[in-house]
């Protein structure tokens, strides 16, 4: 049985906001920081960024070459499992789409699963089927500015439609596998997919 | 679910308040009887559940701050001026309200004695909750292990405030430190400090830090914890003085132009 929180009233949303909202998140207009050590620091003249095959075979694109593929523009609800949501968030970005398609053309394989490798030792892990189809982004630029590397600049992933910790700031690296691999918090008791529709924030949630 | 399921789900629990404790003019601690608790490491955090009359439901997270050792669980609050959930968790709970909780969540931003030290703190406002509970854990467990045991697993503390007023478990921060020769408290007072104080006057910077923090080469696991741009900065200014990334361990909450 729920216990009613004796006084409590709440504030609740529009109920435009309110269908926007997955269960148990509330709108912020903040865009609060959430990471698990240090920003890590790094020249552009250095990035560079890698879709890898579970054969080992990669493709690889420097800072200029990456920003030379075509760029889409994404505006998004974003959804963090530490409960707050962000509506009508603008990003820039390519579509994973478009890197699978250059790789494919280097002989890069696709798989069924993606690890995604970042700087400062971050890991997430992805169903390659969730990154495809216009659902996910390499994204390098948040409000029509450069992405601050507090947010996971010069670039991170964009997988909206899950948990924003699977937006893995400062990526570097997608590698594609046969069989599932559990991320950073993935590992640390959260749930291994994290659909914020059927609140699975945590092993154990279904 | 089943019994082969791999996890099982954290279920929610009904939680009753036992005591409710004013720390600061805007924290409050809420002491809570929590039936079936599994027990948590330092650091962890619950979720927190409320329900109106109506049936209108809200989640927040906060984090722990009683110790493991501890028979209730303790969260303390801060109240935000245009919260939904923190101005009545600070003001209207009163001891016998229930509420729902699950947790322990989080398995990253957790300290035990068995990891050693040297353990060094750095803490804004109410970031100061989690790090509480690691002092409070460091305290009972090792109060059988007299000062050999704790000079094996010394501690040092910085904690920003914006006024004296401000500061969080100030009393028994104070005591813990007077009764252990390895903690090491310092305060640092970012507003406006009572006459007389001779501590630092400022916010947290590469400085203060040089100096009471341990040397990089002792290799002290490090938990930052306050508003983003304190952490931010903290973690950057350890990481440049020699500290290893991989040691210095953050969390970041509350809006991201807010300051201590």
């Amino acid at each position: 049985m729920t216990p009613i929180s004796r006084g409590f009233r709440g504030r609740r949303s529009s109920s435009a906001a309110e269908s926007r909202l997955p269960p148990g998140q509330y709108e912020t207009r903040d865009f609060p920081v959430l990471s698990a050590g240090p920003t890590p620091r790094v020249s552009l003249d250095s990035w560079d960024f890698t879709l890898r095959s579970a054969a080992n075979k990669s493709a690889r694109w420097t800072w200029t070459e990456f920003l030379a593929l075509p760029r889409q523009t994404i505006t998004t609800d974003i959804h963090c499992v530490t409960k707050w949501s962000k509506f009508g968030t603008a990003w820039e970005g390519i579509a994973i789409d478009t890197i699978l398609a250059a790789a494919a053309a280097q002989g890069v394989e696709p798989s069924p699963y993606v690890l995604a490798r970042c700087d400062g030792g971050y890991t997430t892990n992805v169903p390659l089927a969730d990154l495809m189809g216009g659902k996910a982004w390499i994204a390098f630029s948040y409000d029509g500015a450069a992405l601050p590397p507090e947010h996971g600049g010069p670039a991170r992933l964009l997988v909206p439609h899950l948990y924003f910790w699977k937006s893995a700031k400062w990526v570097r690296e997608l590698r594609m596998t046969e069989n599932d691999t559990p991320g950073f918090w993935e590992s640390l008791g959260y749930h291994n997919y994290g659909d914020p529709w059927r609140e699975q924030r945590y092993s154990g949630d279904e | 679910m089943t019994a082969t399921a791999p996890t099982p789900r954290i279920a929610w629990r009904v939680a009753t308040v036992v005591e409710s404790i004013t720390e600061t003019p805007r924290t409050r601690t809420i002491i809570l009887d929590v039936p079936g608790w599994p027990g948590h490491r330092a650091g962890q955090h619950v979720d927190v559940r409320l329900t109106a009359e109506d049936g209108y439901q809200t989640e927040r997270s906060y984090s722990i701050a009683s110790p493991p050792e501890d028979a209730s669980l303790a969260l303390t609050v801060e109240r935000l001026e245009d919260g939904e959930v923190s101005p009545y968790l600070a003001e209207e709970l009163r001891p016998g309200d229930q509420l729902e909780l699950r947790g322990p969540i989080g398995g990253y931003f957790v300290w035990d004695v068995s990891q050693g030290g040297p353990l060094f703190l750095v803490g804004g406002g109410s970031g100061i909750v989690p790090l509480m509970a690691m002092l409070r854990h460091r305290d009972a467990a090792l109060a059988a292990a007299g000062a050999e045991g704790r000079h094996r697993v010394p501690a040092r503390l910085l904690y920003s405030s914006r006024r004296w007023e401000d500061v969080i478990y100030r009393d028994e921060l104070a005591r813990l430190a007077k009764r252990d020769e390895t903690l090491e408290v310092t305060h640092t007072l970012t507003r406006e400090a009572p006459e007389g104080w001779s501590g630092f006057r400022r916010r947290i910077d590469r400085v203060m830090l040089a100096e009471v923090a341990w040397p990089a080469s002792e290799r002290p696991q490090t938990f930052i914890c306050g508003p983003t741009p304190l952490v931010e900065s903290a973690a950057a200014l350890l990481v440049d003085l020699g500290h290893h990334p991989g040691l210095v361990k953050t969390e970041r909450f509350g809006p991201t132009g807010g300051a201590v």
